[in-house]
């Protein structure tokens, strides 16, 4: 188990080297940093200075090397754009796309699969091909116009909820949360929903297809021929089978969910990182966009590690042979 | 030949389309949606680009069929915030969103082709390397890569040249962020026909690789890649649209139906819906009917599921 | 006393070309404690009769006549969950591929005892105690250590021990048996056949004994049923059926049989093959490939016959 962890992490470093590389060749040959840094006229002097200021006199090699030692410290620069340090930046706005993505993966999660367990064994059932249905607007629907579509009914028309922020905001060191205010709870209904619809209708079309596989495999034919009762097979037996690819999905679409968290937090103005990259993008601020870039590396290592724990949890199979491998049997 | 159509329309899989009311009315709908936009120049009211024809009195009627005195059927749909004919726009624009997908895809299958070949037919390292870059590529979502491509090129570009440029920042920036599941179907099928008695035959006469590769081998990979990339279309699409509505995709002076779908999200609040609304729609009828196309087409081709 | 009747059973596919007869006026009974064994090619209908019987008929098949009673009372029309109770406690069932039978996820133990309180009422003990003591009763050793193992940790053999286990352990007075031996390795046939007979014969269980193989039944039925296309051609008495066959089909089939002890200059073999359930002949399902053959054969379909000790589907033996 723990020999298991510290292999993937070591397969993850030369992951992260080489995205780290990407991002270092980004910053160093992309547009011109001393010039965008200090604008058109200046001294030699000054540019020399800058120059020296920022290695970019030294070998590649070893720039490359400081950059990754710096970044390893969360050190990724100074913004072009806004003149301070891009880690502030990011560590200043995560907490608005950690709490947003969540909430929408939750939702995704919540709804997704009852749904999809639902078409599954309704497979005719009238309200079962209403979802389907559903799903398949989802499916197809972009984010931005779903989250357009919402405004203008929930925010224009109705006026129920408000279209852009996050409202109000309770500050906890260096975390700020919407979650405990009322308006940090309205804001965040629109833009949770349409982050989470399109995960929402793949977990559940996904869930559906697995299910509808297991639903015909022998064992379960052998359960029902056990006499037992209907919820046993369905819940307990089919839908732990189904569980296995479905966590590989997931896993995945929590990566989905950050980029198109970048679409939503543009449509609603939400504060969020996805909102600095984008208007980092439009100006070329390239450090902002070499540290996202490094950001969503890490954390996608961090997240397939995660679903690798997840299917040793669910699997049987899967403890004994990494048993055997390890040879501790 | 009355016999040939005759038994390709009695075939299952004709069989099913016309036994599908959902295919046949999004075939139907992708129709015309199509063609209104490749034939745009003619069919459509006004030309958009015309910038002698826009006079800002034009500017915000609403549709036709709401706008009664105001407006006249010269905008069936309205106009935008420069007095553009709304309808005009969207098909002017929905060519342009095709053009770039359609690009965007043939560029992503060249670039996957060419590595799956090689990566198949030459095996080892080179495979090996390939489908390591590949995987890691996969692991993050197509739009960020798209996102992060398209705003490092646009870096790199001179400012005044990627306003004229970006139709091919586009379609490189999306292309690239598409390849790796073409190459991966390629490598896979390579493999396969590598084993096969004529490339033997064919190495054995001593034909260099590069003509084994391209006469012998890709002829008998092209049919599943191709299918996938029917259904990547959609995808491109949606790709092109979201990249201009967070504005670093094509400008206002060329607008696809991202564009204007942005250019009117800043007047959703003042009561201007229309000018959002109809492309977004366009843009939902397009990818819904593919979508559903190939869901339909999957399911025909794999009975089991029905 | 008869336990189970079956009295033209037909069961249907709807199909795009029209509607497929799977199971065509199939009538039989089987006894309190006796074995049945049902023999035939792939396709003749015996799998799909077992399926009848337990109510898992794969949809869109659906009896379309004919009646099923279990001690006299129909266990054809109640709905799948009014059939529930009777699944695994009046009727038990094992299927041909003990890899795809366990549930991969759940310990043998548990589902062992999931299924044992749902039929009987036990308490977490006892019904654990119960598991036990089937799994030493199908012969898997340590029994005790190895009720917590997962099936994917016990070998074919063993596996279908464990579903043996699982398919009595709430004493059903039927099991229907779809070719439990099939996908195992010879050497194991023997032993799950064995085994199948003492558990059955120590417990008064019946048994339908679905296989195409002439061997298992000879070893370990009573009475056999033969079918074909969809039908029953004969059935009666194992050793009058393998020995005296009336049914020219039958009389085919044994002669198609190698043999230890008699040693037969050439295996014989039928001509053709069995028709696909959409272009079934008129009259007798077997008439294009019988030796024997007349013409009431081509236009009227046979009753069974008393025909010696076994009853034949055969205009021959129309008294």
């Amino acid at each position: 188990m723990f020999a298991f962890i510290i292999s993937r992490l070591l397969q993850a470093i030369p992951v992260l080297l080489v995205v780290g590389f990407i991002a270092y060749a980004m910053f160093a040959f992309v547009g011109d940093p001393v010039t965008i840094m200090l604008g058109q006229d200046t001294t030699e002097a000054q540019r020399a200075a800058l120059v020296h200021q920022l290695g970019l006199d030294q070998p590649f090699l070893v720039q490359y090397a400081h950059f990754m030692w710096a970044a390893l410290h969360g050190q990724f620069g100074i913004s072009y754009r806004l003149a301070r340090p891009v880690s502030d930046l990011i560590f200043e706005r995560l907490p608005a796309t950690v709490e947003l993505s969540l909430t929408a993966a939750v939702l995704a999660l919540l709804v997704g699969v009852p749904m999809g367990v639902y078409t599954a064994i309704r497979r005719d059932g009238l309200l079962a091909r209403a979802f389907m249905i559903f799903s398949l607007v989802g499916v197809s629907l972009p984010t931005f116009l779903i989250g357009i579509l919402l405004i203008l009914v929930f925010a224009v028309l109705l006026g129920w909820l408000p279209s852009f922020g996050r409202g109000e905001v309770v500050r906890f060191s260096h975390w700020s949360t919407g979650f405990l205010t009322i308006s940090g709870w309205r804001s965040l209904v629109l833009p949770a929903i349409t982050l989470g619809l399109f995960q929402m209708t793949l977990i559940m079309r996904l869930v559906r297809a697995e299910m509808l596989e297991v639903l015909r495999s022998d064992y379960i034919k052998f359960a029902r021929a056990r006499g037992l009762p209907e919820r046993a097979i369905n819940f307990g037996h089919a839908l732990k089978n189904t569980l296995v690819p479905v966590i590989t999905i997931v896993g995945l679409q929590i990566g989905g969910l950050l980029a198109f968290s970048i679409v939503t937090e543009t449509v609603f103005q939400w504060p969020g990182i996805g909102l600095l990259l984008v208007q980092s993008i439009g100006v070329a601020d390239i450090p902002v966009m070499s540290a996202y870039l490094l950001l969503v590396a890490l954390l996608f290592v961090g997240i397939n590690l995660i679903v690798d724990l997840l299917y040793y949890a669910v699997d049987p199979r899967l403890r004994v042979d990494r048993r055997a491998l390890t040879g501790t049997r | 030949m009355n016999r040939m159509i005759a038994r390709v329309w009695d075939s299952d899989f004709c069989f099913s389309f016309r036994r599908s009311p959902v295919a046949l009315v999004s075939a139907l709908l992708l129709l015309l949606v199509v063609a209104g936009a490749v034939f745009s120049p003619w069919l459509a009211p006004h030309d958009p680009s015309d910038l002698a024809s826009l006079s800002v009195m034009d500017s915000f009627r609403p549709p036709a069929f709401i706008g009664g005195a105001d407006s006249g059927w010269a905008w069936p749909l309205g106009t935008d915030d420069q007095g553009r004919d709304l309808l005009s726009a969207i098909m002017y624009g929905t060519r342009i969103s095709l053009a770039v997908g359609a690009l965007a895809i043939a560029f992503a299958l060249a670039v996957g082709i060419a590595t799956g070949l090689v990566a198949g037919y030459v095996g080892g390292v080179v495979d090996s390397l390939l489908m390591r870059i590949a995987d890691i590529q996969l692991t993050f979502p197509a739009i960020l890569i798209a996102l992060l491509v398209d705003g490092v090129v646009r870096a790199a570009l001179p400012r005044d040249v990627h306003d004229r440029a970006q139709v091919y920042v586009l379609v490189f920036a999306i292309g690239i962020a598409r390849w790796p599941q073409f190459a991966r179907t390629v490598r896979g099928s390579t493999l396969v026909e590598r084993g096969r008695e004529y490339v033997m035959a064919a190495r054995v006469i001593g034909l260099p690789s590069w003509r084994i590769m391209l006469s012998h081998i890709l002829p008998n990979v092209l049919g599943p890649v191709l299918v996938i990339a029917t259904l990547n279309l959609g995808l491109a699409i949606l790709d092109e649209a979201t990249l201009s509505f967070l504005g670093v995709g094509l400008p206002p002076t060329q607008p696809s139906l991202g564009t204007l779908i942005r250019i009117g999200n800043d007047f959703l609040f003042s009561g201007e819906w229309w000018i959002t609304v109809f492309p977004g729609a366009t843009l939902a009828v397009l990818v819904l009917s593919i979508n559903l196309l190939g869901d339909w087409l999957r399911d025909a081709l794999n009975p089991r599921l029905r | 006393m008869t336990l189970l009747e079956v009295d033209g059973l037909t069961v249907e596919f709807p199909t795009r070309r029209g509607l497929l007869r799977a199971l065509d006026q199939v009538s039989f009974s089987i006894g309190a404690g006796e074995v049945l064994g049902v023999v035939g090619e792939s396709g003749a209908g015996k799998s799909l009769t077992g399926a009848a019987i337990i109510g898992l008929l794969e949809p869109p098949g659906r009896i379309a006549g004919g009646q099923i009673r279990l001690d006299g009372r129909r266990i054809d029309t109640p709905t799948r969950e009014q059939l529930r109770p009777i699944r695994g406690r009046q009727i038990g069932a094992i299927f041909q591929d003990p890899l795809t039978t366990l549930n991969p996820l759940y310990s043998i133990g548990r589902q062992l005892v999931e299924t044992i309180q749902t039929h009987l009422q036990l308490s977490d003990r006892d019904a654990r105690a119960r598991a036990v003591r089937w799994l030493e009763e199908v012969g898997i050793p340590a029994a005790r250590q190895r009720i917590g193992a997962y099936p994917h940790e016990f070998s074919g053999g063993m596996r279908q021990r464990v579903v043996i286990a699982l398919a009595l352990c709430a004493e059903p007075r039927l099991l229907i048996a779809d070719e439990p031996t099939t996908a195992l390795d010879v050497s194991v046939q023997a032993q799950i056949i064995a085994l199948l007979k003492r558990l059955t014969r120590d417990h008064g269980t019946a048994v339908m004994l679905v296989t195409h193989d002439m061997g298992v039944i000879a070893e370990a039925a009573d009475r056999v049923a033969v079918m074909y296309a969809g039908r029953i051609a004969e059935i009666g008495p194992v050793r009058a059926v393998v020995q005296q066959p009336a049914h020219p089909y039958t009389q085919g089939l044994m002669d198609s049989i190698p043999s230890l002890q008699h040693r037969v200059g050439r295996l014989r073999q039928i001509d053709g093959a069995m028709p696909r359930l959409t272009a079934i002949p008129a009259g007798c399902a077997f008439s294009p490939r019988c030796p024997k053959v007349f013409h009431r054969c081509r236009v009227e379909r046979p009753d069974l016959f008393d025909a010696g000790d076994t009853r034949a589907a055969c205009w021959l033996y129309d008294a």
